[in-house]
């Protein structure tokens, strides 16, 4: 008997990184939303050490951190690759993961949240790493190749989520004229059959993100700026 | 044809060391280059083959660079796999997915706490003392009874953490405290690495990093 839970958050960019990866290899899975003011006892047992999600549980073994939970997956079930095949093109896989994660993401939410010279400062940083992607992306359909791989998963918050934001907060980041290739993804990505099926209500999360804006204080599962 | 590796590093980075000993673990021959002047004067072969972040280690494997320690070790482990030399990530997918979720945690939290200690005082840098100890702990008790954290046999998240270790004594020294005293089956553990030949050579002599440190407290401005 195979069992698979996932505890994801429904505006989670990293909880629906996994979803779309179960998705893709056509795993069959119970959900269980978390509420992350109020943490389930269930989560705080699968993921003491973090206390988030998403959490992957496995014949009832958990597994946290979402680009690791999508390596497992990859290894476990049978279906399209997520990582590529070759150790270099894994290595540069994992590579701009990490980048996308530890750099992109926390400028261009910095760009977003801070203001006057701060915001201007981080804005230009935020640009700086978004030059290294769109040099990658270019002559390319997705970051995997021909179809949806790790770095198009990871960079999901890219293509949804930071659009959103960007609009409501003003901060144009993406341009078509200085990112023509990173854009041309971002629509590629988030218009593909597959991927539309798996984003969370444009109206819900522009909703949460204005609640934001309004009440900067109380900053909820995002990362504080 | 015969692999050409190098790899572009710095003596005290706990990150180099964790490839040097990948390397020596799979009997890899390779070119050493020191970035002599990793401050204040980083060199065009690492501007070329690290642009996005400009830090080393890098490997340059037949001229295609592979960046960020835990990656080029996992390389590593992928690339050199059929000549009869260790394994380092576990064969199970579940005991992989655990392995790299520690490895991570090492990098999130013990990094962090290290690099604020030299430059903290007073009741900021117990806090961060009190941080540290809490962060080994945790790994203790992963390590459990085992001889390694990969059970038998010397692994992955084994050469991601030792590395460490050649910075215990600058920690110990600028936050005056033991670590032997808090977490003894870590420290034990740590020597058992040092048993091994890869681990030995490839490991900075804590002396040498602690005077590194107190190079970086002079630039940092850090009485």
């Amino acid at each position: 008997m195979v069992e698979v839970k996932l505890l994801g958050a429904w505006g989670s960019p990293f909880s629906r990184r996994v979803e779309m990866a179960l998705k893709l290899k056509g795993v069959e899975y119970e959900y269980l939303e978390e509420d992350l003011n109020n943490k389930s006892p269930l989560l705080l047992k699968y993921n003491p050490i973090h206390k988030k999600v998403p959490v992957l549980v496995h014949n009832g073994k958990p597994i946290a951190e979402s680009l690791i939970i999508i390596e497992y997956i990859d290894e476990v079930w049978e279906g399209p690759s997520i990582l590529p095949q070759d150790p270099y093109e894994r290595a540069m896989a994992r590579f701009w993961v990490k980048f996308l994660d530890e750099k992109c993401m926390p400028a261009m939410w910095k760009a977003f949240w801070s203001t006057g010279e701060e915001r201007e400062k981080n804005k230009d940083e935020a640009i700086e790493h978004l030059k290294f992607l769109e040099s990658e992306i270019k002559g390319k359909k997705f970051f995997g190749g021909d179809t949806i791989g790790l770095v198009d998963l990871a960079a999901n918050f890219i293509a949804y989520w930071f659009r959103i934001i960007s609009e409501l907060v003003g901060v144009e980041l993406i341009t078509d004229d200085k990112f023509p290739n990173l854009s041309k993804w971002a629509d590629e990505y988030i218009n593909s059959s597959f991927v539309k099926e798996n984003l969370p209500d444009k109206d819900k999360i522009t909703a949460f993100f204005n609640a934001r804006i309004r009440a900067p204080d109380e900053t909820k599962y995002f990362p504080k700026a | 044809m015969a692999d050409e590796v190098i790899l572009l590093d710095f003596y005290c980075s706990m990150f180099g060391m964790r490839v040097r000993i990948a390397l020596a673990e799979k009997g890899i021959e390779y070119e050493y280059k020191e970035e002599e002047n990793l401050l204040d004067n980083k060199s065009s072969l690492l501007l070329e083959m690290n642009p996005v972040h400009k830090k080393i280690p890098v490997l340059i494997h037949n001229g295609k660079p592979v960046c960020e320690s835990l990656i080029i070790v996992q390389y590593i482990d992928e690339v050199w796999k059929d000549n009869n030399s260790p394994i380092l990530l576990p064969s199970d997918p579940y005991k992989r997915a655990q392995a790299r979720f520690w490895a991570d945690f090492v990098d999130k939290k013990l990094y962090d706490a290290g690099r604020r200690i030299w430059k903290e005082k007073g009741e900021e840098q117990e806090a961060t003392k009190k941080d540290l100890i809490e962060t080994l702990k945790l790994l203790e008790g992963e390590l459990g009874d085992e001889p390694y954290f990969g059970g038998d046999n010397f692994g992955f998240l084994d050469v991601a953490l030792i590395a460490y270790y050649s910075w215990f004594h600058a920690y110990e020294t600028c936050g005056n405290f033991s670590i032997e005293e808090h977490c003894p089956k870590l420290i034990a553990w740590a020597k058992r690495c040092m048993e091994k030949e890869s681990v030995s050579k490839s490991l900075a002599d804590p002396n040498k990093v602690y005077d590194f440190v107190l190079i970086l407290k002079k630039k940092y401005g850090v009485e």
